[in-house]
């Protein structure tokens, strides 16, 4: 039996076999030919057969992943066809006498190299389109059958790392979980796993790799475990747990729609992060009892032009109607450097998490935040709207946008439009200089809500997406979580109230220290909610003060989370 | 052979969904399609050469056309051009 670390990105356990699954290594010889009218014929067959299996992946992807991922396939249609990179290859065959997979690559290659050096994402995504068909005409032509993943049984995939060209074709309901060397929280698998709740360890380096295909393995998505030939006791023991955590889940989700109010009588909320309309719905089947976060990006992004007052208006009017007299708490666009607005000229920035974004690019874009803030004055009219400003990092910048609530209430009532009034304008807690002027901060606001991702990745000046620092990532941290009880400490010393809407907020070990914390409000992805309010179900308030107050004195995050366990042994159930 | 000159306006510039449009409005036609961006030339009926032009907005482009239906193709390239693709401003 071994034991090998990753990070947790989507929880639950599987146990099963292992997968292993491999990209083929496709060398490429280079030689002269002869035949040179034969080389032709080789290469348009093999264009032929491309187009023909490209048309039913992009059927497939079409029918189960949506349009966004059939797109890609369609641009890498677009590709085979394209006049140059045929006209090149051909050229290289006949001038050069080359064999069609040296002519094909090297033009493939020519060109990915040019897209590749345009310094944007939209053009390195071209890029690793063309490599993808590139790769399907040379797999062809050296009569290498492209190996459908054909899965016989339910098993667990381990891999370097997954790509939507991979996961296209494995049969989702034969997956139990993944377990990658690669990635991280935010890689294509763990968002797949999280879409699809499978379970999945991200980032748990080349080890994995070794597993060998049909080798017995247990994904603890919950831990960031793989473990390889458990022996029976480990097996057995995984094997509770998982039963455990089915059965919790199903008397979790049965309760959902009751408050979650801990055993001596405390009650707090518990809320959903969501990002459309769909999340909605979603949050709202799970017990949501209202939008701790509404991201409003999903109005800008891949799209030509800027979305205009009125239709934001539809949108976040469709949003509040759902949960009617439930709060909904909007952020305003958080985006910066490091998106594409195909109608804004964004500068590139050396360190975009650290530049122009949030609430500093809405106060330098006025034609961005006018319509925004309109928008949401006017559809809050008779529902329990509350405006959130994000990257809030001095009392200025609170201060300007609130004045630019007034002004746009100010313009709609002389337009003669209906205005929501008194809604409650707060701020998110990310950059650690408003958690640590938090009581400057509370006079001017009517609520906080702790955004402990960027609030993390800020204070331990760690990005979040770069895997090398996975361990360093973490809300545990105590540095952090006295972060967190400053914030709620200031807030309630002005009778305001504080909201939570990291991932923290979720997870079941962070659950208890935050009510020790006095947290008001927990914001959550919509498929937490069900388990997080059947903790809160199972806690005393009384209990998790104690406890809270403990682990603010410890060193590290390891230690918090095992403190937590320790008081608490039965929540590394979940 | 048909010349003309062109300033592309839309703020994409010819990249995404314009360069797709571009290319298939060029394919439609007969004759030999160039443009050129500066130093860059491209075969207009070729999204992988025509997203090499880097041409953003701003950009003066040069449509040359040759064939039966050169006068009509450089027309309707130029119309897609300065419609900004569809894109409402």
């Amino acid at each position: 039996m071994k034991t090998i670390r990753g990070i947790g990105a989507s929880p639950g356990i599987a146990i099963g076999p292992a997968y292993r699954f491999q990209r083929l290594d496709l060398h490429v010889d280079s030689h002269s030919v002869h035949n040179v009218d034969a080389e032709f014929a080789r290469f348009y067959q093999a264009l032929e057969i491309a187009e023909g299996q490209l048309r039913l992946v992009y059927e497939k992807a079409r029918r189960e992943a949506g349009a966004e991922q059939a797109a890609i396939f369609e641009a890498q249609l677009e590709m085979l066809r394209d006049p140059e990179l045929l006209g090149e290859t051909q050229a290289a065959i006949r001038d050069q006498r080359l064999n069609a997979e040296a002519a094909w690559w090297s033009t493939v290659e020519r060109f990915a190299a040019i897209l590749e050096e345009m310094e944007s994402e939209y053009f390195r995504a071209r890029a690793a389109d063309i490599r993808d068909v590139g790769r399907r005409v040379l797999r062809i032509l050296k009569g290498i059958t492209e190996e459908p993943v054909q899965l016989t049984e339910p098993v667990v995939v381990l891999a370097q790392d997954l790509s939507p060209s991979d996961t296209v074709g494995l049969d989702k309901s034969l997956v139990l979980g993944f377990c990658t060397a690669g990635g991280g929280e935010t890689s294509h698998t763990a968002i797949l796993a999280r879409s699809l709740g499978l379970p999945a360890v991200v980032a748990a380096g080349p080890q994995v790799l070794q597993v060998s295909s049909g080798t017995q393995v247990i994904v603890d998505g919950v831990e960031g475990l793989l473990i390889v030939e458990p022996d029976e006791q480990a097996r057995t023991i995984f094997l509770q747990r998982r039963e455990a955590l089915t059965r919790l889940r199903e008397q979790a989700f049965a309760h959902c729609k009751e408050p979650a109010i801990t055993l001596d009588g405390h009650k707090v909320e518990v809320v959903a992060n969501i990002g459309n309309v769909q999340g909605a719905f979603t949050a709202w089947e799970h017990g949501a009892e209202g939008v701790g976060l509404l991201r409003t990006e999903f109005l800008y992004l891949e799209r030509s032009t800027l979305p205009d007052e009125e239709e934001q208006f539809q949108a976040y009017h469709a949003i509040l109607e759902v949960f009617g007299q439930q709060p909904v708490v909007l952020r305003t666009l958080d985006i910066g450097g490091d998106k594409e607005l195909a109608y804004m000229e964004l500068p590139k920035e050396e360190n975009p998490f650290l530049g122009v974004r949030g609430i500093r690019l809405c106060l330098a874009h006025p034609e961005l935040f006018y319509p925004q803030i309109r928008a949401a004055l006017r559809a809050g009219v008779g529902y329990n709207l509350k405006l959130m400003f994000p990257m809030i990092a001095t009392l200025d910048e609170v201060r300007a946008a609130k004045r630019i609530v007034e002004v746009c209430r100010e313009e709609l009532r002389r337009d003669g439009k209906p205005v929501a009034d008194n809604i409650e304008i707060g701020i998110m807690v990310e950059v650690p200089s408003a958690a640590v002027m938090a009581e400057h901060f509370a006079r001017e606001v009517d609520f906080f809500s702790i955004g402990t991702n960027d609030l993390t990745q800020y204070t331990l000046a760690a990005d979040r997406a770069n895997a090398q620092l996975a361990d360093l990532i973490s809300a545990f941290n105590p540095a952090v979580l006295r972060l967190i009880d400053q914030v709620i400490r200031a807030a309630h010393q002005y009778g305001k109230w504080v909201g939570l809407c990291g991932e923290l907020a979720g997870e079941p070990l962070g659950i208890p220290i935050l009510l020790g914390l006095g947290l008001d409000e927990f914001s959550m992805n919509p498929s937490a909610i069900p388990l997080a309010k059947q903790i809160i179900r199972s806690l005393s308030l009384a209990q998790c003060r104690e406890l809270a107050q403990e682990v603010l004195s410890l060193e590290s995050a390891q230690a918090v989370k095992e403190r937590v366990r320790e008081r608490l042994p039965l929540l590394t159930l979940s | 052979m048909v010349e003309t000159k062109v300033l592309i306006k839309n703020k994409v510039g010819l990249h995404a969904r314009p360069a797709s449009l571009f290319v298939q409005t060029a394919s439609k036609f007969k004759s030999a399609i160039t443009a050129i961006h500066g130093e860059r030339k491209a075969n207009a009926k070729s999204i992988l050469s025509v997203l090499t032009l880097g041409a953003d907005q701003g950009a003066e482009l040069i449509l040359q056309a040759e064939g039966e239906d050169a006068e009509e193709a450089v027309q309707a390239l130029v119309n897609l051009i300065e419609s900004n693709f569809g894109e409402a401003e």
